[in-house]
């Protein structure tokens, strides 16, 4: 909400004395935060009034001319101008030699066509204005003044640029402050000051009565809270004068006509959006205010077509729709040169329908922004008052009698308890209850005795702690003296925070960039991963109202973010990457109102050196730093997104958990990654749950350990998983590790077969081993392989 | 005799002073001391002395021994000494090459700055919690005093998964409140930072998904003072002891009194200006906002039980990104969520 500060100096509340920078501070800090502000003559500097003393033709140009003008120095300055409605005698804002105007144009002498110009005539548009500012202008020409103005003033001053614009974020809790007189209340309020009200006095005319020509009716109750009215005939339709349309111009609203800017200045001064009819195409003298019927379309003043829908309120006239209510007016009513009679209309709309339709119909207007915040119902008559007795100060034409107002919906009248212990307790503060009524009757509210009268504009008043803020804000946010509460709780994470913390710090040591993604993906992630069509994982949440495609439902698996990243990476020519996260699915679950959200812990890599047994020796550091039981891999040939000779399942104490491998080159292909991609998808929520219990200590060995290798051929198809189980199997209590350390294939080993070497590890708590301890498990061990895996010797 | 010692001595003593190598001086060992070396020669004829001379000369032949011995020694270390420096020397390296690498993984930056945040709460007594990103709309919403209509429940702003907008996304921390104070009685303290999510495009100050930090204290006699208290001093752990705070009244549903909380912009100090111009960091305000927070609305905590004429408290939440991106001057939000390496390495 802008506010100029003129007017509210001018009309309000007198605090011309007061810096912008203070007055922004201080409104600030009482709760109306200043967004932005700026003076009006910011953009144009050195351009005074200047007097044309002759004019002649340029002796190079049939079109230019070389003026002489007064600027009240000593000499007039000579300036070429190619405008042709200068005349001897005419004042015109003249930017000097090194003068600035909008835009950041910079103005210095030169030359045209040989003639020496020591600066500029300026054109309306050139200082940055329109004829809508200034009516009896031309816009193809220079601005010849016609104001009360002298050689040598500074044009800043002549066209109302003498002003600070501040811009206000308001609270959506205060639609009173959409006004100007709202803001001049919290202005005076803030700086201890009473603020001027004026009472709106309308003399009236003979004109005869409202009553006589026209009929309202409400059908849409619900919708519109009140409806009041007045006419005016006689009309006279004319620009209105320099000081409305000054304080139009600086609050960003474009003068159009003296009835137009009546309702505009009306709605900034008090908050509520109004509108004129041209009652000659009000069919039948009548008015409805109803929700729209299928099918019904209304050409707007902006010259668009709109298709209205039952449940977007109307004003409608005996037949058609006329303006859509508290958006815009309709095309078909709008005011005219040649209006004679005009219905105005002061009205109070419900304020979700309003935003609803403007959102429907993707037509948010300055009215349809006030009326959306939930407007005073008890604005409209003092409104509709004001608009008629600037009808009269403007001599814009006859008041008709009486005022039309229907009321379906007024608040009533709201007392609250001043609780003055309650609210120093709540605060932290000792203020006086003279004080606190201080502060609120500098407000407008009235207090008599320990009751609060609340105003009808302050709707967000309702109970003690609303009261609170008001005492609080004014006695200062910033003067309530700081306290430190204790507490008696103990904070801390969670066991299972701890656990995601440690991982995280595990996959960093790893060398493990953290990565961050988005909840939702695209459905067609699916297919990207070579997900079956019947894949439980493609039922998911999917967003009603999502922003696009791509992210349209809630991921139940994180590998195609994880691939994401490694594709951009990828394509940002990073050569080598590793990236992990901790990253949330969303599994619906039947019969629950809400998803399961378990944590994924993915890693992914791609680069020189990396291979399936980096990755898995990396997991397995990483388990292992979380206190996990030794996880078991099962190949899995059928996981769709992976590899199939290149995939396993990972699972700890008999609990899958999920998957490792090398992605499958399709996928990768998806992915627009042309190399190998190696990734890890664990269940991180289940993984917590399975971690061993705090270690203990163990003894350490008092004997030494002794330590045998055995190298044996076997069918190619024997895996290292079996081979070990075999070992640890036979090899008894003696066997204190196993540990593969070479596979061969080639010279010497037949083809189909492979040759493996372990190592293993003995040992005897009570004693040192012998050789033929030793020799003893060895023997054990290779009859048990010979037996279960038909491998020899080599 | 007498002579014969005193010339292995002088002689000996000699050798040993030439000696430079370890080898050398084992050599010369085994020449004046071993069992064939000259002193050993001589005291073979001790048989042929008097009795009288003989321990004259017994006495005479051990001290030369010892004298040897002794030089021997000194010698020893010495050349050792200079052994061991030549060797040192010839080992000597280019430390300036550089080691072999280990590469570090970096934490994301946003989640650096959180753990930060995590830690200085629960050193206050802060308890960490978690809760659910897909929420009811009572939870998000109703509860929370934001009333059926208001806009932001609007589907031009919220993600939502049912046709009665029952099911959402949710747009704020702030449900946590309401979950934790479910489940838990006063005294109670509590920060739930978290990701949520508002129908925004995506773009340099923009996301659909976001973090925030919430905060949340009740407790008997919980004063607007205790808020300015606890923020203020919490706020002066994150920016420094230095930093200027400022509270301003502001609205939210569900606190009453509320209010948003700026610190004076570091660049600047409050003027907005840097050299004449528009500061960048603050644009020209002067402060930069940093929070939003007031004393929990009575209504919310009697949604959840809790009777508001015995308990207060006070509630706030933060933005982690702008935080974030302040701190690390990360100048575009979608950095955060492009996770191009290159970035994640610069922290």
């Amino acid at each position: 909400m802008k506010l100029n500060r003129k007017w509210l100096h001018e009309e309000f509340v007198d605090l011309s004395h007061i810096s912008d920078k203070e007055y922004v501070e201080k409104l600030t800090v009482f709760g109306q935060k200043v967004e932005t502000w700026e003076r009006m003559d910011a953009e144009i500097k050195n351009v005074i009034v200047g007097k044309v003393l002759s004019i002649v033709r340029h002796e190079n140009s049939d079109h230019m001319w070389v003026c002489q003008i007064d600027v009240g120095q000593e000499e007039p300055v000579q300036i070429v101008t190619g405008a042709q409605n200068v005349n001897q005698g005419d004042l015109v804002p003249v930017a000097m030699h090194n003068s600035w105007l909008p835009g950041g144009v910079h103005i210095t002498k030169g030359k045209l066509r040989g003639v020496v110009s020591n600066g500029m005539l300026c054109g309306l548009e050139e200082l940055g204005l329109s004829q809508n500012d200034f009516p009896y202008a031309i816009t193809d020409g220079i601005f010849i003044l016609q104001e009360d103005c002298k050689i040598g003033d500074d044009i800043n001053t002549v066209i109302g640029n003498d002003d600070t614009i501040v811009d206000f974020e308001i609270t959506n809790n205060r639609p009173d402050c959409y006004s100007i007189i709202g803001l001049a209340r919290e202005s005076a309020a803030a700086f201890g000051m009473e603020m001027k009200h004026h009472e709106p006095v309308v003399k009236g005319s003979d004109a005869g009565s409202i009553f006589e020509k026209l009929d309202v009716e409400v059908p849409a109750e619900n919708l519109c809270n009140r409806y009041s009215s007045r006419m005016v005939a006689n009309v006279k339709i004319a620009p209105s004068p320099k000081w409305l349309r000054q304080r139009l111009r600086a609050n960003g609203v474009r003068p159009i006509n003296n009835i137009v800017d009546i309702t505009n200045y009306v709605m900034l001064e008090y908050g509520q959006p109004m509108h004129a009819f041209d009652y000659r195409y009000v069919s039948s003298g009548k008015i409805v205010v109803r929700e729209a019927q299928a099918g019904e379309t209304l050409t707007t003043l902006d010259g668009n077509i709109r298709n209205l829908k039952p449940g977007m309120l109307v004003i409608a006239d005996e037949t058609k729709p006329i303006g859509l209510a508290g958006i815009m007016g309709g095309e078909n009513s709008e005011i005219m040169d040649d209006t004679t009679t005009v219905v105005f209309e002061s009205a109070n709309f419900n304020g979700t329908s309003i935003r609803q339709t403007a959102l429907a119909l993707g037509m948010r207007t300055e009215s349809s922004g006030k009326f959306e915040k939930n407007l005073d119902p008890m604005m409209t008559v003092p409104a509709v008052q004001r608009a008629c007795e600037l009808v009269e100060l403007l001599g814009c034409g006859d008041v008709l009698d009486g005022i039309i107002d229907i009321i379906n919906y007024v608040p009533e009248a709201k007392t609250l308890p001043l609780e003055c212990d309650k609210i120093n307790r709540l605060l932290g503060t000792e203020i006086s209850k003279e004080d606190m009524i201080k502060y609120l009757n500098l407000l407008e509210i009235e207090v008599e005795g320990d009751t609060i009268k609340v105003p009808s504009f302050r709707p967000d008043l309702n109970l003690m702690a609303d009261v609170a803020e008001e005492v609080g804000r004014s006695y200062g946010y910033n003067v309530i003296p700081t306290t430190a509460f204790k507490t008696s709780t103990q904070g801390g994470y969670s066991p299972y925070m701890i656990a995601e913390n440690q991982a995280g710090q595990l996959c960093r040591s790893l060398g493990y960039n953290e990565i961050i993604t988005y909840s939702f993906v695209s459905p067609a992630i699916f297919d990207q991963i070579r997900l079956p069509g019947d894949s439980p994982l493609r039922n998911t949440l999917k967003i009603q109202n999502p922003l696009g495609e791509d992210t349209s439902i809630m991921r139940t698996i994180a590998l195609p973010s994880m691939l994401d990243i490694l594709s951009r990476n990828f394509a940002y020519h990073n050569k080598a990457v590793k990236l992990y996260e901790l990253a949330k699915i969303y599994l619906p679950v039947a019969d629950q109102v809400l998803p399961q959200e378990p944590k994924m812990l993915v890693l992914g890599t791609y680069g020189a050196g990396e291979t399936f047994f980096t990755l898995k020796g990396e997991l397995e550091a990483v388990l292992q730093g979380l206190n996990m039981p030794k996880p078991s891999y099962e190949a899995d040939t059928n996981n769709p997104s992976y590899h199939p000779g290149r995939c396993a399942k990972v699972s700890v104490s008999g609990v899958e958990l999920g998957y490792m491998g090398q992605v499958h080159p399709l996928v990768a292909e998806n992915y627009g990654i042309d190399t190998e991609v190696y990734c890890v998808e664990i269940d991180f929520t289940k993984l917590f749950t399975l971690r061993l219990p705090d270690r203990t200590y163990v003894p350490l060995p008092k004997y030494q350990a002794v330590s045998r290798d055995l190298s044996f051929v076997c069918d190619e198809a024997v895996t290292v998983a079996q081979a070990e189980a075999i070992i640890t199997a036979a090899a008894g209590k003696l066997l204190r590790g196993v540990k593969l350390f070479d596979i061969y294939r080639g010279t010497g080993i037949p083809e189909g077969k492979k040759s493996m070497a372990f190592s293993m590890e003995l040992r005897a708590d009570d004693r040192t081993l012998t050789d033929a301890d030793s020799e003893g498990v060895v023997n054990k061990v290779l009859q048990a392989l010979q037996a279960g895996l038909n491998a020899v010797l080599r | 005799m007498k002579q014969q010692l005193e010339n292995i001595r002088q002689q000996a003593l000699a050798s040993l002073d030439a000696a430079t190598t370890p080898a050398e001086l084992e050599e010369l060992r085994v020449k004046w001391l071993g069992k064939k070396g000259e002193l050993t020669a001589v005291l073979k004829m001790m048989g042929k002395l008097s009795p009288e001379e003989r321990p004259i000369m017994g006495q005479m032949a051990n001290s030369v021994r010892a004298e040897i011995e002794e030089k021997l020694d000194v010698a020893k270390s010495a050349i050792g000494a200079k052994v061991l420096q030549a060797k040192l020397a010839a080992e000597a390296i280019d430390v300036t090459i550089p080691g072999e690498e280990v590469t570090l993984g970096h934490q994301h930056p946003m989640n650096m700055v959180l753990q930060q945040v995590k830690d200085i709460f629960v050193g206050l007594g802060y308890t960490v919690v978690d809760g659910p990103e897909v929420e009811l709309a009572s939870y998000n919403f109703t509860r929370l005093n934001i009333e059926e209509g208001h806009p932001s429940r609007d589907r031009s702003d919220t993600f939502y998964f049912t046709d009665d907008d029952s099911i959402m996304l949710r747009t704020q921390t702030s449900p946590m409140q309401i979950r934790f104070m479910e489940e838990h009685k006063p005294p109670l303290c509590m920060l739930a930072p978290g990701r949520v999510f508002r129908k925004d495009e995506a773009d340099a100050t923009h996301s659909p998904m976001f973090h925030q930090i919430e905060g949340l204290v009740v407790d008997e006699h919980i004063t607007m003072g205790d808020l300015k208290g606890a923020l203020v001093a919490i706020m002066k752990q994150i920016y420094g002891e230095d930093s200027v705070m400022r509270f301003r009244p502001h609205h939210f549903p569900f606190t009453e009194p509320s209010c948003e909380m700026d610190m004076q912009c570091h660049k600047c100090h409050g003027t907005g200006e840097v050299d004449g111009q528009v500061c960048s960091t603050c644009h020209g305000e002067g402060w930069i906002e940093l929070l939003g927070a007031g004393m929990v609305h009575p209504e919310v905590l009697r949604n959840c039980g809790i009777d508001p004429e015995k308990y207060s408290g006070f509630a706030f939440g933060m933005g982690l990104e702008r935080m974030a991106m302040g701190r690390m001057r990360i100048n575009d939000l979608r950095l955060i969520f492009d996770n191009d390496v290159r970035f994640l390495n610069q922290f």
